[in-house]
């Protein structure tokens, strides 16, 4: 018997194209220990998890699994050695139901018929003695994440999981949700499992870990305990710099008006009203933040904004100039720019190149145009500029936008965006997902485009995002606007009342 | 984690009723229908029935290829080319065994044919699973390929000996209308009844079709649980493509007793649309295929009537019927998630 659960010793893990995912990593989790690994986006956390879990196969090191030397090639051979995984992505077939979901790969079997029965009672004994409510019969597509995420975790309690990695599970979860989770994982860990808590939030790490790993650019660079530590010291660490937690910025001088909007109304796909007559405008230079759960029409106000959905009646005005409904083409040529809120949906083509998706919404006319067709050249110093501009972690210019981690591809629209001439963004949620360092870069960018005279409309659910951005504030409440003031005047409590509300 | 947990109580194997009403209720006239014209006129309305169902076996053998390739995630274009491959290798094998064997050339036949469908299963799967080549093009290989290598070696006016015979099944035969329909064939249509049942238990009620299932939907997740993708799909390949060679041997060996060129006459394809029809369910395909059938039967049975509309309209209504199904126009299916994407690890 050996103290530690799972040693990692010396793992190298290399992608085809040339990025070194994993160098040297070394890694120890003791039994019965909440161990957090931290790092930023793309430091490699998923990759040397999908290592241990016999998902990739390292070019260099070993894996001792209870103070023995193992070899791990496949899923099957991580799972009876104990090791269960809850993938970023969750890993359920969203067809199928909760039962289902679990037993695959680990059916009983009774005569050749699959005993579904005899799954569903010992789901239900697991879900009552961990204190981790799943109903065996519903279909997981029907589910919200966070029970999904329950799923997951049955799923390997299911396989006799005694090493358990939680790749970011809080990334899905609210703020409720994930105290809730902190204490299942407490529950499991008295029990007997060892679990490896990936997360960049610095503030869940203090919370639940007892021992912290800490990984930058593919290599670990210091392991410690959480005891007299802060999250400044913990940031530090992971992005190899002094991080501000908190931006600085100056006094906002607006000028003139950019944006008008009157007498707003949008429905959303459903046909339900989903923004109900609001009116607002924006000046030049200042940052307007629209706080709001998500879900209170924010959506659908961003996407009439930027032009990808028609407003039911109301009006636009930019410049003093009627905006044509559902147009973004006229948006683009009147100086909007937009980071979406869905960055897979809305901000990038996956499957292309970065060089393509630079030039996505401006390859008709020059630089990235030279006569009748387009100027493969430009485009490629436009991308390899903003790589460099942005801290793009990437293996070149040519890598498929897919291959990036969120944060990486956040910066390669935030990019894209704030590389032509503007006078009007929309940012939405721009940092949701993202690492400190990340965060801290996007949102010095933003403040020096409101510097430069942008008019800039922030719409977030972050309150300390709005907070630290914003100088004008909006609350928005199931598709109203309920309040209106200065930064100055507003707190958290104030603006946390009034994004569920009540009348502050 | 939420508190509140939405209790949507549903079983493993989906609502039959629910997801096939369309076709349940078609085949609800239909047998309406079919009893009220067998008061008028037993003989043609039987006459009719059976011929309905000899015309659906091909039809539903190459949907059931269909069902099990899809299920899996791979889509299969080729059922057309594999079957009139089987049909012609079935049908020279036993051709050249007749005087060896006698009559049990015709069973050779039909088991030579079966493999050769398997064969073209394994090459469609090497393109798709293993080279990770466009799918549609894959099929479209093995549909170009089989009509190239039937068209080289056929021969024409070879005849086999003889082709599978009607057992009636004792006394059940003697029953009006349903004896002389479901329990007077010959054998590879019994053998497709019961090959529907069975693969419909495959489907839902073991290890194999759970998985089965799981890869077409979501190979990742699969994957991650310990499920080998590429072995769940070559092997369902390679078993619908028995069951597309089987459809071929049937044509030659037991529905006709020679080979024609291209004799497959698009079943393969509609055999699509019969899969489709029926939500990638054998029963559903089983009713879909027997409506197809029913609709050709038809078209035989007036060309010996003396009836005014000119029978070539009626003989484009299984067309119809496709060209509605594939257009989405009839009941709408879900299909699944992973449909048509090749599978890599990393
Ligand atoms: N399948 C892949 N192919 C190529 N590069 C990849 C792949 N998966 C991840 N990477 C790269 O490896 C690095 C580490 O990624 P990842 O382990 O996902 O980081 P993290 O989980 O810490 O955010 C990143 O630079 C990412 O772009
Ligand atoms: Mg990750």
């Amino acid at each position: 018997m050996s103290e530690f659960a799972l040693e990692v010793k010396n793992i190298t893990k290399r992608f085809p194209g040339g990025v070194i995912a994993n160098k040297d990593v070394n890694f120890a989790l003791r039994k019965g220990e909440i161990h957090a690994l931290l790092g930023e986006n793309g430091a490699g956390k998923s990759t040397l998890m999908n290592v241990i879990y016999g998902l990739y196969a390292p070019e260099e090191g070993e894996i001792w699994v209870d103070g023995q030397k193992t070899e791990i090639d496949n899923p099957n051979d991580a799972i009876r050695k104990g090791i269960g995984m809850v993938h970023q992505h969750f890993m359920l077939v969203p067809v199928f139901t909760v039962a289902e979901n679990i037993m695959l790969g680990a059916e009983e079997l009774q005569g050749g018929r699959l005993d579904i029965s005899s799954a569903r009672k010992k789901i239900r004994e697991l879900s009552r003695s961990y204190n981790l409510e799943v109903d065996p019969r519903a279909i997981v597509e029907d589910l919200p994440v966070g029970m999904q995420q329950r799923v997951e975790i049955v799923k390997a309690l299911y396989r006799d999981a005694k090493i358990l990695v939680l790749d970011e599970p809080t990334a899905v979860l609210t703020p409720q949700e994930a105290d809730d989770l902190f204490i299942v994982m407490r529950e499991l860990t008295e029990r007997g499992v060892s679990i490896i808590f990936i997360t960049h939030k610095l503030r869940e790490v203090l919370a639940v870990a007892d021992t912290i790993t800490v990984m930058r650019r593919g290599e670990v660079v210091g392991t410690t305990s959480p005891e007299g530590k802060s999250e400044s010291d913990l940031a530090a660490m992971m992005v190899g710099r002094e991080v501000l937690l908190r931006v600085e910025k100056e006094e906002a001088h607006p000028a003139q008006t950019v944006l008008e909007v009157k007498d707003l109304t949008v429905h959303d796909e459903r046909g339900l009203t989903a923004v109900k007559n609001i009116s607002f405008d924006l000046k030049a230079g200042e940052i307007l933040g629209i706080a709001g759960v998500q879900g209170n029409g924010q959506t659908e106000l961003a996407e009439v904004l930027t032009g990808i959905r028609a407003p039911e009646s109301g009006t636009i005005i930019i410049d003093g100039q009627k905006v044509p409904a559902g147009n973004p083409r006229y948006l683009f040529e009147h100086g909007m720019a937009h980071v979406p809120e869905d960055r897979h949906k809305h901000g990038l083509v996956l499957p292309y190149d970065l060089v393509e998706n630079v030039a996505l919404n401006t390859y008709y006319k020059p630089p990235f145009r030279k006569g009748l067709v387009r100027d493969e050249e430009a485009m490629l110093e436009a991308t390899t500029d903003i790589i460099e501009a942005f801290d793009v972690r990437t293996s070149g210019p040519f890598s498929q936008a897919s291959n990036l981690s969120g944060g990486n591809q956040q910066k390669v629209i935030v990019g894209r965006e704030l590389s032509r001439p503007i006078q009007f963004l929309v940012v939405n949620q721009p940092t949701r997902g993202l690492d400190v360092g990340s965060i801290e870069f996007i949102h010095r960018r933003i403040i020096e485009e409101r510097d430069k005279g942008v008019a800039v409309l922030l719409i977030s659910a972050e309150l300390d995002e709005i907070l630290g951005l914003a100088d004008r504030i909006l609350v928005m409440f199931h598709g109203e606007l309920v309040a209106e003031m200065p930064v100055a005047k507003a707190n958290k409590e104030k603006l946390g009342l009034l994004m569920a509300g009540s009348e502050a | 984690m939420a508190t509140a947990s939405p209790t949507i109580s549903q079983t493993e194997e989906k609502s039959f009723l629910r997801d096939n009403w369309i076709l349940l209720s078609v085949l609800g006239v239909t047998l309406i229908l079919i009893l009220y014209f067998y008061n008028q006129n037993a003989i043609v309305t039987t006459a009719v029935l059976a011929a309905a169902l000899r015309q659906s076996t091909p039809l539903v053998l190459g949907a059931m290829c269909g069902i099990l390739c899809e299920r899996s995630g791979i889509v299969n274009i080729g059922i057309e080319g594999t079957m009139l491959l089987s049909a012609f290798v079935g049908f020279i094998t036993s051709f050249l065994l007749q005087d060896a064997l006698g009559p049990g050339a015709i069973w050779v036949g039909v088991v030579i044919g079966v493999l050769s469908g398997g064969l073209m299963g394994l090459l469609l799967a090497w393109m798709s699973v293993t080279l990770r080549m466009d799918q549609i093009i894959g099929g479209t290989v093995i549909n170009i390929l089989a009509v190239g290598l039937t068209g080289y070696f056929y021969q024409q006016g070879l005849t086999a000996g003889d082709k599978l015979r009607a057992i009636p099944l004792g006394p059940l035969a003697d029953i009006p209308l349903i004896g002389r329909v479901f329990f007077d064939n010959p054998p590879l249509t019994y053998l497709t009844l019961l090959l529907i049942v069975l693969v419909h238990l495959l489907i839902y009620y073991t290890r194999w079709g759970l998985r089965t299932r799981a890869v077409g939907e979501h190979p990742r997740a699969a994957d991650t649980v310990g499920v080998n993708v590429y072995k769940i799909r070559y092997v369902n390949v390679i078993l619908g493509s028995c069951l597309a060679g089987l459809a071929g041997a049937y044509l030659t060996l037991e529905a006709v007793g020679s080979f024609e060129r291209l004799m497959t006459n698009g079943r393969g394809f509609i055999a699509l649309a019969v899969m489709l029809f029926g939500k990638r369910t054998p029963f559903g395909a089983w009713g879909a295929a027997l409506l197809f059938g029913f609709a050709t039967a038809l078209n035989t049975q007036l060309q010996f009537a003396d009836i005014n509309i000119p029978h070539q309209f009626v003989g484009l209504l299984p067309f119809v019927l496709t060209i509605l199904v594939v257009a989405g126009l009839v009941g709408r299916t879900r299909d699944p998630k992973a449909l048509g994407t090749a599978y890599s690890k990393e």
